[in-house]
């Protein structure tokens, strides 16, 4: 039987995973696709071609398709966000000097401590503190935002968008001074001894969605065969990814010339939460440091849209309350419903919460009867009430 | 009419020199080429270029996304990717794999005859690199057969030409590639050996 082909683009990072190991593992296949996996170079080549129909699925920055629709980018047809493809990942990573200065200050370096980690770079850091992210719409902007919000960093603070090949560069340049960005670009700059990891995305926030699948409404609605074919593909691969013992196949198979191209050991730190924090070569364990599926982080809440809008609006200056509205129907949560439940997956009763309030795995009502979902908190406690109209 | 000021951000100097001699075609204008992606961001601060114009596929375009954004509405040296207006010409820039950025207000007519020219070297470059492509994937199959070719002669006690008479018949009957008959060939061989 000949599999129907799909262009999907991705940019090589360890949670483009969820896309390569759907090919290589077969699950496309077994959902009768074949994916033409494209490597890209970038966020607005990603959008861009999704926009002009050069490909027809894209592992995209999260709040990269809300902030389309909120008019900040050129004129394509809407994006829509089907499900995520993985939760953390990113890490925060200061310059050697700044490693230098909270080292004399006595920082060691714990890697889960948002507020030791703050005070103590506000003690040393310069009066600007460039911080690198990979994008302006991105999870690792708003992770920074918080995490300075409120403290006497938050004025310090500029955020630069560094293509994440070049963070090691750009912080060895003293471009920036730290930066937030996606695994293996964080170990990256460790291994070239540019700098020394500081705190891991999910310490800030212990469940920031990071990648989503994203198609354009129109392929989503014209075409919900292929649509719910893929989604499936892709969430059993994820499922996979989450098994025990599968992430270092998972390092070989993203490491390969024609993905990632890199070393293996390289892939795996992030991928088995094994992270080399300074060139020195101290590790600190961080379980979950990615997540791909378990506590149904492949659910796009509508909550989440909100939020991330909010924060884009906020700091674009637009209205927040028209940013969460809109937001909200970037992600698909009745798509996920229709696609996935045929795949197995169980479905919260709800498509909107209260976000940050679990500190701890908690138990919700599901169609099947009881779910795990959690931990989401905030460090500092926030939460996040969206408004009735995005409920 | 002043003269418009064009930045190509482009690290081969080969092409940066062709996208220039094609701009020449297309009017006056001054044109200033960066090879270096590091200072991105403070070099067209300090060019502040009416039209900048870069590889679809150059990671350094998330900078200018943030450029774009980042600045406020009078002074932002580049305002939007090309011109919201004319989603036909978005579309065959991007096909061609330019990307343009525009000085806001600056009037559709003087932009169109810079991106048409940048459309078209930018379509010659990738049809020379599908032709250096295609000639290296052909080389390479080439080599390949040849392989297979020596793994059937010595196997078999057969001549060259039986050789490649019996690889093209075996891709005949599986109606398949000569090439990928003979890459199954040359990797069971070396399983075996």
């Amino acid at each position: 039987m000949s599999l129907h082909p799909l262009r999907v683009g991705y940019v090589p990072l360890i949670d483009a995973a969820p896309l390569i190991v759907a090919q290589e593992l077969g699950f496309a296949a077994e959902e009768g696709l074949g994916l033409e996996l494209l490597r890209l170079q970038g966020w607005a080549q990603s959008r861009d071609l999704l926009g002009t129909g050069g490909i027809d699925a894209a592992h995209m920055l999260v709040p990269l398709p809300i902030a389309q629709r909120l008019g900040l980018g050129p004129d394509y047809p809407d994006f829509d966000l089907v499900m995520f493809l993985s939760q953390g990942g990113q890490a925060i990573a200061v310059s050697a000097a700044l490693e230098t200065a909270l080292r004399a200050a006595g920082h060691g370096f714990a890697f889960d401590d948002p507020v030791a980690a703050r005070d103590a770079l506000e003690r040393v850091a310069p009066a600007g503190l460039r911080v690198g992210v990979p994008f302006p719409f991105s999870t690792q902007a708003e992770l920074v935002r918080r995490w300075v919000r409120g403290s006497g960093l938050a004025a310090r603070v500029t955020v630069h968008t560094v293509p994440p090949p070049r963070m090691a560069a750009a912080l060895a340049a003293g471009e920036v001074d730290a930066f937030c960005v996606g695994e293996p670009w964080a170990s990256h700059a460790v291994e070239t001894a540019a700098g020394a990891l500081l705190l891991a995305g999910r310490s800030i926030w212990a469940a920031p969605p990071e990648k989503g699948l994203v198609l354009t409404r129109q392929f989503a609605e014209a075409r919900p065969e292929v649509t719910g074919r893929l989604m499936r593909a892709v969430w059993r691969a994820c499922r996979w990814l989450d098994q025990g013992g599968n992430r270092g196949m998972a390092a070989d198979i993203l490491s390969r010339p024609e993905y990632l191209n890199l070393p293996p050991e390289l892939s795996e730190r992030g991928l088995l939460g094994r992270l080399h924090v300074s060139a020195q070569g101290e590790v600190r364990q961080f379980p979950d440091f990615i997540r791909f599926h378990a506590g149904a982080a492949n659910f796009p809440w509508r909550s989440l849209a909100a939020l991330l809008g909010r924060g884009i609006a906020l700091a674009q200056g637009l209205d927040p309350a028209r940013a969460e509205t809109a937001a909200t129907a970037v992600f698909r949560t009745d798509l996920y419903r229709l696609h996935l439940r045929a795949a197995g997956a169980d479905l919260p009763g709800a498509s909107a919460r209260v976000e940050g309030a679990m500190r701890g795995p908690t138990a919700v009502a599901s169609e099947k009867g009881q779910m795990i979902l959690g931990p989401d908190a905030f460090f500092d406690g926030a939460t996040y009430d969206p408004a009735s109209t995005v409920r | 009419m002043a003269r418009l000021s064009v930045l190509i951000v482009e690290k081969d100097r080969e092409r940066a020199l062709r996208i220039v001699d094609g701009l020449a075609g297309s009017g006056d204008h001054d044109v200033t080429v960066i090879s270096e992606e590091s200072g991105l961001a403070r070099r067209i601060a300090e060019l502040r270029p009416d039209i900048v114009l870069i590889d679809v596929a150059n990671p350094s375009r998330d900078v200018l996304e943030e450029l774009a954004l980042a600045t406020g509405p009078l002074d932002r040296p580049v305002a939007m990717f090309v011109d919201r207006s004319d989603e036909q010409m978005t579309r065959a820039a991007i096909e061609a794999g330019v990307s343009a950025y525009v000085v806001d207000g600056l009037q559709a007519e003087r932009i169109k005859p810079i991106l048409d020219a940048a459309i078209a070297r930018f379509h010659l470059f990738h049809k020379m690199r599908a032709e250096l492509a295609a000639t290296r994937a052909a080389l390479e199959e080439r080599k390949i057969i040849d392989r297979a070719k020596a793994i059937l002669m010595k196997a078999r006690g057969i001549d060259e030409e039986a050789a490649y008479a019996l690889l093209r018949k075996t891709a005949m009957d599986q109606k398949r590639r000569v090439a990928d008959i003979a890459q199954q060939l040359v990797m069971a061989a070396g399983l075996l050996s």
